[in-house]
Parts: C-alpha cells; structure tokens; sequence
C-alpha cells in the first residue's frame, strides 16, 4: 500500500492504494467519482477517459501511483455552478447519448479533440479521433454532430 | 471469505437455469432441454461455464483467491461448428439430446413446395451463413443482493431489462424467494439490445449467497466475462433456394436452416430461430408458398438467444441476399424484381403463408423515397468515376418486414411461450397536479423517460416539466413485462394512453359536479374540462387536487386520481423499410467504405422524431457491424479466440458515415396510438444492405459475412 496524492477536479486528494490500483479504481472506488465508466479491460472501448494534465488518458490503463502529483479532470469536473459545459450541453442538445454509459468518456475525448484540433473541427477528423471510443446505442451520427456543435459553442 | 460451489447450490433447493419457451420438434416430442445447473456439477459444457463463486471483501482479494481454486480438468472433445453439431460421430453433449439436437422444426407443407420447384422456370439458389455475435451492451452485467434478515427480504439489483420478470423467473423456477420476499431493482441500465433480457447464472447466485453469508454481495461482470457468458446472437448456416417463374415472380421458397443455440438453453432460446425467423421469410414479397426447416443444435459455446432483432435479422439477410441472386439470374434489376413480388398495396390485411398476419404497409412507397434519397439513378456515373480511381462501387437494396411489439399473448401462448406479453402503465396525479408515470416496460438507452412524457402531456394537456416517468424497481411499479422487441411504444405506450382515458373519464364526472353541468356536456381538451358551449372550465390538477379533497364530490365516486391499464395487443406491429447502402471497395485493400447509406422505414406514428432517429442510427451501425467486422469464433477445441475487443472488431466512429434518414409511413389498424416499433430495424435492415453492396462492386454472388479486408480482398481476386 502507498499513498497518492493529486488534485482531482480542482479538488486536492489522497488515498491508500495498492501498487496495481489503477487510476479509475482509485477514481471510482475512492473518491467515489463515478461518472468515469470502465466498459472494458483491453483500453479499447474508452468509457474511463479522463484528462491527467491537461491531456486525455484511458484511466484503466495508468496506475494510480502515476497520476501522484497530477492533475486530473474527470466528467464531474466539467459543469460549473450548475450550467453544463458547453460539450454537454451540446451531448444533450443534439441527442448524442442514449444509455449514456459511453458518454463521459466520449465528452472527454471530444475536449481533448477539440483542445488539439480547434473550434472547426471536421466530421472526417472527429471520426477518425474518436476511434478510441465505442458507442453501441447512437451508431455515432449524433455524437459526432454533438462534437461538432460543442466544439463550435466552445468557441464562442 | 467464501467459496461456494454448485452443491451448496442444489443443497439450498435452488433450481437450474431454465429457457421458458416450447417447441415442438418433428418427432412430436417437445424440445430437447438440458438440465442448466448456475454452478455446473461434475460438467462443464462451455468456456464461460460457471463453476464456483469466491466472495471476499474486495474484488482483487476475490480475483486472488479464485486464483487459488483448484478445478482438475478431464478434456472431453468438444462441438463447435454449427453445421456439422448434429452430423453422425459427434461428441454428444448432452445425454437428453441425441446426435446434439435441441429440435428439428419443420413448418410449411414441403409436399406442395417441392412440387412447385419441379415445375419452376428457374431456381435460384444459396448457401450463406448469418455470423455469430456478441451483444456488447457497453456496460457488461452486473448483480447486487442484499438480504434483510429482518424481513427476509432479497432485494437483487441487476442490469435487466425486464426487472419484473427477473423476479417472476427466480422465485417461480429457481425458488430463490417467494416474489414478495424479492425485489429487483435496475432502473439506470446501460445498453441492453438483448443481452440482458435473460435471467443469468451469477445473478442467481448473486442473490442466493448474499442471504447465505448474510453480507451484501456485489458482482461486476468484465468486458471479457461478457465475452464469454453473455448470450450470443444469430450463427445460422442455411440453404435457400427460390422458384421463379418467368417473369421474375417468386413461386415458392424452401429453406434449411441449423441454428447454434450453444451449450445450454438460454432464457428465450428456442423461439428465436424458430418463431421469430421461419415467420418473416415472406418478407415484403407475395411469396405463396414457403418451407422451412429448422434445426437447432448444442455445442461447446456460449448460450445463443435474441440479440437486437432476434431472427428477424437472419430471415432478412437469407431473403434479400436470395431475392439479389434471383435478379442476377433473371437479368433484372434489383429494385424491379422487388417491385413485381411486393404484396400490393390494398392487400393489407394480408395473410403470409408463415403465419403472420400483415396489418399494414406501403413497400412501393418506401422504395420510391429510397432510390430518390439514395440518388440511385445517379449510382453507374458515381460508378465510373470510382473505377477511374481504381476502386469499385456498389450499391445495395434491402426490404425488410418485421414483427414486433411483441405481443399478442393468445398467439405467443398457442405457439408455446410461457408468459403473457400484455403491458402495464399506471398514471397516478399527486394531489398537487403533478404526473407520475410508472410503466412495466424498461428504459435502457431508448428515452422512453421523455416519449412517454410527451404521450401524457398530449394526452393529459399536463406540461412536461410536471411527469415524471418511473420503472426499473419491482417495489415501485406495478407487474411488467419489460423492453424487448421493440414493444414498449406500441405496447406499453398504449396501457399509458388507457390509463390517461380512464383519468379523462373519471375527470369529467368530478368537473361535472363543481361545475353544476351534466356529465354528458363536458368536454375535454388542452388539460381543461370546459362545459360544452361555455366558458365554464376547470383544469386537470384542480380536478386531481377535488379527487384527493373531496369536500364536494359526486356521491358515490371513489376519491383518488390514479389509473392503471394493461394492454394486451390484438397482434404483432410490422414496420417495414428500403435501406440503399453505396460501398466503395478498394480492391487492392479489400477495404469497404460505406459512402452513404439511405433508409425509409414505416414506423406508423413519430412521437418523438429525434429519438426515432437515434434508433435508426444505432441500428444500422449494429448492422453494419455485423456485415463488415464483428465475428465471433471459437476454435475446434472451444476456446473463445474472440474474447476482448483486441480480437472482435466492434463497428466505431470512423467505420461509418452519417446516415440519411426519412420515414413512409402507414397507418396500424390494429394499434390505438397508431405506432409501430423502431429499435431493431436498422440492425435487420443495413447487413444484407451492405453485403448486396458489396457483391454488387464486386460482381460476385456471394460474400458471407462478416466482409473484413482479408475477406473481400480474396473474393476481389478470384473475382478479378
């Protein structure tokens, strides 16, 4: 067991863990932030995406121990005051979500999208971007228009 | 710390896993069921087989000690291969089950049939396989028991998508508690499609430890477990063949169909490559004559059931793959042999010779919008323009029927099922003028919290804001049957609207009193009771808020505003539709792009267009899934060599475009709101779609799926 330190969603925590704990474990099971989903055990389907520093990370593929020190935003992290982030929003505005368990990893994969490929981001680029993360219910049409208009709306 | 094992089970009288619906195979006999134990006793029968449960107080403590759980193996030969499970010098599985048949069903008067293929001017004919899947809801099951010893009550909270009958299933024929002693609770599901219909082995065992160590007991199933013990869908091998005349017109059709149901009976197992295939290979077509075969078999794989479609997307895929071979055949087009076979349009009702009952359609209709939103006179110049580039384009039709909203009881009961498939609603007004809406069907995905708001809100003139939609917890609603085959809508959404007639009826007695009018001059509309040809009026909540203070009240009327309806439809919902799929393939890849895609489907009446859509979208990617990429294969010694997403390629993002989609719709006599059900259709609609697509680039008869680039580029060559 050691201890881990970080700021979570602007928020400074600490923790016992095991060695093998990784980042979503400690995530969910301590800090009980369970708005990061764990859909698969291969880093494939990315429903655990969180941004450690600034960057997106599959949260089931770090140790915890390698997120000490960091900084991390995690779904919960995104609203402010009650008014959804302007992603959400646009999630929510364009039905980009239907059982909504891939749709904090896919948010977060958007920003991480839109921080590297600016406000205008094309559908080919947002397809080709979001390959990470696997969607069974929307066949993807409304995802990537919520991208799109969220990234839009980030902008203005 | 706890190991548990199979004979603690059966120590405890709980009851195997049982499949609740009866086919009658040719011999007469009923189906052959094999004894499901949760935790297998002596036998294991498939990779996934549950053998014993480790309880700890975390989860890598438990993962630590089934390490140490020693289980000594004696290797058996195993049974794999669908088509050749029943041949002769097979392993047999199981000892009730002789050459590994679960039945072999045949319907249709074969006698007839072959006559007419005798005298045909010509017979297409094909062999195709319908490849196995794996459901892939995206949050993999989960199970969660708590049992009070005070009230000896388990409450099991489960990924279901039909909590109540869950709980019917495991108090009634696995004795885990009598129903009142067992709540079910799964209110927020992520993603279902199927695989979490059934009732499962470590949620029964899930429920039965957690009172047996008197501890909450939780279980979270991972990607691979899901892989592995989740019940599969589809893997068909079938022959077709159709007898044409010489116009092109379908004389007859003769199938022969093996179906893998896996090692043991799923929940629904037996009726999906029965009922719910051999009754849609009339499609939209005037076929008259039809016959089918349908052999089910075991094997040494995971359990196979219904996955999003359920034998719709099989019959569909055999038939409109077989009806492109008749018009390679007969030199015609695509869409004009469809044209000469639809059942025209003022033949609805129409009666198939499988059984179904068509109650209404517009197949010319769909086609038309279909070509015109496909562009598919444009199709040969977009044709010659790829193969300046190098590559192929193709195009491809597909037409589908289904049946759904399932479903008459009388006609599931006649044909076997063990339960009814009415559905409940009941619409209960607080005393202060909100709505609580509690349905027995189950929202996992399909936002029936906001369809069925809406419903009241046009029914009840109530604003939006103010209903709030329940489900998901057997202590809260009233019995239901839960959400599958697309039947909340078409189903539940009618008990909601009839509960909302009986509020409006009962309403009109209270507004008659207050307002000192005769029953018979009130009128209702908008939310308000107004005095025919007045002014006078009196809005819904006040009306509520009179039921529950009931100062001035008609004499003899119950106070309370609070209804509950059951419907029970008079038969199944058939949307209909034309998907055009336009591929371009790179011959020296084998790579298939999808350019676009265009659907028309019929689903009667859209309360909700963007969530209709939505159900299109997820369907066709669940199609185009099964067409281009997911396969799941075991080897000849059982093993599950598709068991992570690193090895079964899941339809993402960058697979598919955006899809085009618009509606020709018709009119359901026989359903109240005039609805049909919409969330299979894409997943029946889009693999033969995709694959005609496909051997139309290529200019081959056949590919089976799924078309990876390995697959295509091989048929590319020896086409080439």
């Amino acid at each position: 067991m050691q201890t881990v330190s970080m700021n979570v969603n602007g928020k400074s925590v600490s923790g016992e863990v095991e060695d093998r704990t990784l980042l979503v474990e400690f995530l969910r099971e301590n800090l009980r932030l369970t708005g990061t989903h764990v859909g698969c055990d291969t880093s494939q389907c990315g429903a655990c995406v969180v941004h450690v520093d600034g960057v997106s990370v599959k949260s089931c593929t770090m140790l915890a121990a390698q997120a000490d020190g960091s900084d991390v935003t995690t779904i919960e992290g995104l609203a402010s005051n009650g008014d959804l982030h302007p992603m959400q929003q646009a999630f929510k505005d364009n039905h980009g979500l239907q059982c909504g368990f891939c749709t904090p990893g896919m948010v977060m994969s958007a920003l991480d999208i839109v921080n590297r490929n600016g406000n205008n981001v094309d559908e080919a680029t947002v397809r080709k971007e979001l390959e990470g993360n696997i969607c069974r219910c929307t066949g993807y049409h409304n995802i990537v228009k919520a991208v799109q208009a969220g990234a839009k709306n980030m902008g203005a | 710390m706890a190991v548990l094992t199979g004979d603690d089970l059966a120590a405890d009288g709980i009851g195997p896993l049982i499949c609740g619906v009866n086919v009658t195979s040719d011999d007469g006999e009923p189906h052959r069921a094999p004894v499901h134990p949760a935790l297998a006793q002596g036998k294991v029968n498939y990779v996934g087989d549950h053998v014993a449960v480790v309880i700890a107080e975390s989860l890598s403590q438990a993962k630590d000690a089934a390490e140490k759980v020693e289980i000594d193996y004696g290797v058996l030969p195993s049974v794999t291969d669908t088509a050749t499970a029943a041949a002769d010098g097979q392993q047999q599985i199981h000892d009730n089950a002789p050459n590994n048949m679960c039945y072999n069903w045949p319907f249709g008067d074969k006698a007839a049939v072959d006559a007419v293929f005798e005298s045909a001017h010509k017979v297409s004919s094909l062999d195709l396989v319908n490849n196995r899947m794996v459901t892939n809801p995206m949050e993999p099951r989960a199970a969660l028991g708590d049992y009070n010893s005070g009230t000896e009550e388990i409450t099991l909270h489960v990924t279901t998508q039909n909590p109540h009958v869950h709980r019917l299933v495991l108090s009634a024929f696995n004795q885990l508690a009598p129903e009142h002693k067992l709540r079910v609770v799964g209110p927020d599901v992520g993603g279902g499609f199927g695989a979490k219909i059934f009732v499962y082995a470590e949620e029964l065992v899930v429920g039965w430890s957690c009172r047996k160590v008197n501890r909450p007991v939780k279980w979270t199933g991972d990607r691979t477990e899901a892989f592995l013990a989740d019940a599969h869908g589809r893997d068909h091998v079938a022959h077709a063949e159709m007898a044409l005349d010489e116009n092109g017109k379908f004389l007859a059709m003769r199938v022969n169909t093996t179906a893998n149901l896996g090692a043991y009976l799923s929940t629904f197992a037996t009726m999906v490559p029965s009922y719910l295939y051999a009754f849609l290979l009339a499609g939209q077509y005037s076929t008259p004559l039809i016959y089918s075969e349908v052999k089910a078999v075991f094997t040494n794989t995971a359990p196979v059931d219904a996955c999003r479609g359920a034998g719709r997307p099989e019959a569909t895929f055999l038939l409109e793959r077989l009806v492109d071979v008749c018009a390679e055949d007969m030199g015609l087009d695509p869409a004009e042999i469809r044209r000469r076979n639809f059942i025209p349009v003022d033949a609805f009702p129409y009666q198939t010779p499988v059984v179904q009952c068509y109650d209404s359609g517009d197949y010319p209709a769909a086609l038309d919008k279909a070509l015109a939103l496909a562009d598919y006179d444009g199709f040969s110049a977009r044709a010659e323009e790829a193969k300046s580039r190098g590559k192929r384009r193709g195009v491809g039709l597909s037409f589908y029927v289904e049946a759904c909203g399932i479903a008459p009881s009388a006609a599931v009961g006649q044909l076997g099922a063990g339960v009814g498939l009415w559905e409940s609603a009941q619409v209960r007004f607080n005393p202060t003028g909100n709505v609580q809406v509690f349905t027995g069907t189950h929202s996992h995905g399909q936002g029936h919290e906001t369809t069925f708001a809406q419903l009241v809100t046009e029914q009840l003139g109530v604003p939006i804001e103010n209903i709030e939609v329940i489900h998901g917890d057997t202590a809260k609603t009233q019995f239901g049957m839960g959400t599958y085959g697309s039947r909340s809508l078409a189903v539940g959404g009618v008990a909601i609207a009839k509960a909302c007639e009986k509020l409006i009826e009962k309403g009109k007695k209270i507004a008659a009193h207050a307002l000192e009018a005769a029953e018979g001059d009130i009128e209702f509309a908008d939310g308000n009771f107004t005095v025919a040809g007045t002014d006078k009026a009196m809005n819904i909540a006040e009306v509520a808020f009179n039921a529950y203070v009931p100062h001035s009240y008609p004499e003899g009327l119950e106070p309370g505003f609070d209804e509950n309806a059951f419907f029970d439809p008079m038969n199944f919902s058939f949307p209909a539709g034309t998907h055009v799929c336009e591929v371009e393939v790179d011959p020296e890849t084998g790579v298939v792009k999808i350019i676009k895609y265009s659907a028309v489907d019929d689903f009667g009446k859209l309360i909700n267009p963007m969530i209709v859509e939505g159900q299109v979208h997820g369907g066709i990617v669940h199609g185009v899934g099964q067409a281009l990429l997911e396969g799941c294969q075991y080897d000849s010694d059982g093993q599950l060599i598709t068991a992570s997403y690193m090895d079964y390629a899941m339809p993402r993002a960058d697979n598919v475009p955006s899809f085009d989609v618009d509606y020709a719709p018709t009119d359901p006599p026989h359903n109240p709101l005039g609805v049909k059900g919409c969330g299979e259709a894409g997943a029946i609609g889009a693999p033969p779609a995709v694959i005609n697509a496909i051997t139309n680039a290529l200019g081959i008869k056949h590919i089976d799926m799924p078309a990876t680039p390995e697959n295509v580029w091989r048929a590319a060559q020896s086409a080439s």
